[in-house]
């Protein structure tokens, strides 16, 4: 056991688990925050898709030990009241279907969206195709992407 | 005539919790009154009726709806309220929402066969249009009005003096006598139904506050995962816990029926503490089985005499006098579901009752399993319905909850969740069963079919799994391993289809679609090889065989204009297919490319007749989420066995489709008012078939059996 410290949504986080223990698990069972989901433990799928430092991060492969002193956003941090612009354009477009995977989804298209401002199809299949949707939601996940930064460049404007 | 109840013993409870009375409304069908709604082509009995309805207007002027139906994506909770509020005639922006208790009283409550909509679109009509009944009653005594004069509008009962809003009224109309044969809406009054109308449930997904079964937390929850036999069949033998009660975390080791468990603080313990268990195992008669060897069990059984699932004719004669005759062997792979959120429940397990916290296609199903795994009775069983991350059919069967009981039996009072990882899921499932199916055809002397012969052979559906016995255990054919080739509508003259069972050891059960996910592709497939043999454009061919079955032929025609049919850009190849099933009908043309040997899917023009249309929106996400399901099984989907084990264990080697290789999708839906047909089905089996197709226009290759990546297509 050790104790880990890192901010968490903005707020200050220690823990005293494994330094092994998979973040996912950490914030899912220890923490009690199941926004994030398990979806094979292997980084293959992204439903457990976290910000660390900003990044889009796999947290089933991110050992807790290696987040000390960084910060983490899930999805419950995003924003305070789904105001985040993918947030947004994914309530707009009612993207989710069964929504399992969604908040994976959300988390990398936010990261998306940070590095590209306007991103093209082919920059959404580039950065998107890490995250599975069994639902087959993909084409409106597309839509939603070109939404969101829509709205982000008018946000930026305002 | 139905029976009905105002403040139940829940809607008491509920009221309390309130703190505030209201109009609660709960009524009871007869059974067979939805009957006739539900019917499903070759799938056995009838749908068990699954009646009731439940409704409460609160003074607060909030419209909350019970859901007695679980909520995989397919959109029952907000097209079942849509169904309700229509009627109610309520303001759609106070309407809440929460899955109803399981409980006879809502008779069988599970999400299965594309029918939720099917079997509550009269009742749940009835229901909201008795309550609005109840609540214009209601003003009319306080106004000392008829009934007959008043109308309403958007949670308002509005006569000559003026309006009250229908939680004003809720009290008085609650402590009225309930109405019969209240008139149901024309459908040029609907307000919601055939609109498209925002899920209820999406901001609960979006940020991250949606409760899905693996997100259940009563409080002093334990972790366990299970080791089960790598083969199908197997059983502990015996098994070493010493180096497993080392691993830091581990709270207990437990032996249930079907494996190991290890309970632990954390799920991530609970793995590790599962990776130091050392069991030997009885593997069982299946330990030799490949599917190699199963293939051919198949070649074997279908030179067997079978059971007739289908006949017209007679196709001996026409084979004798025909000018050509063509055969060929097709080939379906086992299948995992795989969904998003694997298996799991969470359960607890105290003297005399029983809790669990599930995601479940079978809400009925998973209470009776909780009462007879304990003995305790069902009343005694309380089932939380939790979102399901995916359900695809696997979510259908209730082993993974009698799993969790068993291993919460063993801790009693402590609430245990039973998680499956990835590989547990993948190499655990209850598959798609392969199967098998020699055809041979004729051709008159124009060209056009005058015979099919389908010599079936798979194993049934359920093989291995409790409902085995359901589904072809009798003399007949297992109904849905022959469905897509015994309930086509082609006008051939002589068919004949039959069956032979051909268990294997792997265990099945309904993956989407179910058997027409096999024998669409199949049966569109042999369709194509007719055509070209007899010179026919394939469209043609299937306008000429549909001439007679004017809903198929609808359809076929709308996705043929719409896709421009044989008017495809340089480069790019059509194909087509079009089945009937649960109660609809779809068509669906393919436009691809090859690129390097590899086939590119573009653009897919989907079209279908569901009868009425209750949110257009969910009907077109449905029909996307079909094509990309169907879509990613026939590109690279098959568990393949070998020594009796699932080779396939994660997403690397089970591939599934990814955004990059999204195609262009496009639906068209033809709203008719028959009776109200699925779609959560209804897409899966025609893309594999159109696709297929497609790759024979552009490359004069048959593919006859799948994955293309067997084919090294993908």
């Amino acid at each position: 056991m050790a104790a880990i410290k890192f901010t968490l949504n903005g707020k200050t986080q220690n823990v005293d688990v494994s330094p092994d223990m998979p973040l996912l698990w950490v914030l899912r069972d220890t923490l009690g925050m199941t926004g994030t989901k398990f979806g094979c433990g292997m980084a293959l799928c992204g439903a457990c898709t976290v910000h660390i430092n900003g990044n889009a991060t796999r947290s089933c492969v991110t050992r807790i030990a290696s987040v000390e002193s960084k910060s983490i956003t899930t999805i419950e941090g995003l924003s305070a009241d789904v105001s985040h612009p993918v947030q947004r354009a994914w309530l707009e477009l009612d993207v989710p279907q069964c929504g399992y995977c969604q908040s994976g989804q959300i988390m990398a298209a936010a990261d998306l969206l940070s590095k590209k401002a306007d991103p093209s199809d082919a920059d959404i299949d580039e950065l998107m195709m890490g995250n599975i949707c069994r639902c087959g939601t993909y084409q409106d996940i597309r839509r939603a992407i070109h939404r969101a930064a829509e709205l982000k460049a008018q946000g930026a404007k305002a | 005539m139905s029976t009905a109840t105002i403040l139940s013993r829940r809607t008491f409870l509920r009221t309390t919790s309130v703190g505030a009375a209201g109009l609660v409304l709960s009524v009871t069908w007869p059974r067979g009154i939805i009957r006739a709604a539900q019917g499903r082509g070759g799938r056995g009995p009838q749908f068990q009726p699954q009646p009731n309805a439940y409704l409460h207007v609160a003074p607060d002027e909030t419209v909350t709806f019970e859901i007695t139906k679980g909520e995989m994506g397919q959109g029952t909770v907000t097209s079942l309220a849509m169904l309700l509020a229509e009627e109610l005639d309520c303001d759609w922006q106070k309407v809440r929402t929460e899955f109803a208790p399981v409980d006879p009283v809502y008779g069988n409550q599970g999400v299965y066969g594309s029918s939720s909509i099917r079997s509550t679109w009269t009742p749940l009509r009835t229901v909201g249009a008795t309550a609005r009944a109840m609540l214009i009653e209601a003003a009319a005594q306080k106004w000392g009005v008829a009934a007959s004069q008043l109308h309403t509008e958007n949670g308002y009962v509005i006569g000559p003096s003026g309006r009250l809003s229908y939680g004003s009224l809720a009290e008085a109309a609650a402590a009225l006598p309930i109405p019969s044969g209240v008139p149901l809406k024309e459908p040029s009054q609907y307000r919601l139904i055939g609109k498209a109308t925002k899920r209820l449930d999406t901001r609960d997904k979006i940020c991250g506050q949606a409760k899905f079964g693996l997100d259940a937390r009563p409080q002093g929850l334990v972790y366990a995962v299970l080791e089960r036999c790598p083969v199908f069949g197997g059983r502990v033998a015996s098994f070493d816990a010493t180096k497993v009660k080392a691993v830091a975390g581990v709270k207990n080791v437990v032996q249930i029926s079907n494996g190991v468990a290890v309970i632990a603080d954390n799920t991530w313990s609970a793995i590790e503490g599962r990776k130091a268990l050392e069991i030997k195992w009885d593997e069982g008669p299946n330990a030799a089985q490949t599917s190699a060897a199963i293939s051919q069990l198949f070649a074997e059984r279908a030179q067997q005499q079978g059971i007739v699932a289908k006949t017209a004719g007679s196709v001996q004669q026409a084979l004798a006098g025909a000018t050509k005759k063509i055969e060929a062997v097709y080939e379906a792979p086992y299948l995992a579901h795989s969904s998003m959120e694997p298996m799991n429940c969470t359960a607890v397990v105290r003297a005399d009752s029983c809790e669990i916290w599930a995601s479940t296609q079978m809400q009925t199903g998973s209470r009776a399993i909780a009462a007879q795994t304990t003995g305790l009775p069902p009343q005694n069983v309380k089932v939380n319905t939790m979102f399901m991350g995916g359900g695809f059919g696997r979510r259908g069967g209730v082993d993974y909850v009698r799993e969790t009981v068993e291993v919460a039996q063993a801790m009693p009072g402590t609430p245990v969740k039973l998680t499956w990882t990835r590989e547990d899921d993948m190499q655990h499932d209850t598959y798609r069963p392969a199967a098998y199916v020699k055809f041979a055809g004729a051709l008159d002397a124009d060209g056009w079919p005058s015979a099919l012969v389908a010599n079936m052979a798979c194993p049934s559906f359920g093989n291995g799994t409790a409902t085995d016995t359901s589904f072809g255990g009798g003399s007949g054919p297992d109904g849905v391993a022959v469905e897509g080739l015994s309930t086509f509508e082609y006008a051939i003259p002589n068919v004949m289809v039959d069956w032979r069972r051909a268990n294997a050891g792997i265990p099945t059960s309904f993956w989407r679609s179910v058997g027409y996910s096999q024998n669409t592709f199949f049966c569109e497939c042999f369709l194509d090889e007719l055509a070209a043999a007899g010179g026919k454009d394939p469209v043609e061919l299937r306008r000429r065989l549909l001439a007679n079955s004017p809903r198929l032929l609808g359809v076929l025609n709308l996705a043929a204009e719409k896709a421009d049919w044989g008017k495809a850009p340089a480069g790019h190849f059509q194909g087509v297919a079009a089945v009937n099933h649960i109660g609809s009908y779809f068509a669906l043309v393919a436009e691809i490319s090859m690129d390097k040997g590899k086939v590119r899917v573009l653009r897919v023009v989907c079209s279908s007749d569901c009868g009425p249309i209750v949110n257009p929106m969910i009907v077109r996400q449905q029909l996307e989420s079909g094509i990309v399901y169907g879509l990613s099984a026939a590109m690279t989907g098959a568990i393949t066995i070998n020594r009796g084990r699932v080779e396939q264990s994660n997403f690397s080697d089970y591939r599934v489709l990814r955004i990059n290789q999204m195609p262009q999708i496009e639906v068209y839906t033809v709203p008719t008012d028959n009776a109200p047909g699925g779609i959560g089905e209804g897409s899966v089996p025609v893309i594999a078939p159109a696709v297929c197709n497609a790759i024979f226009a552009a490359t004069g290759k048959r593919i006859r059996r799948l994955p293309l990546s067997l084919e090294g297509l993908v």
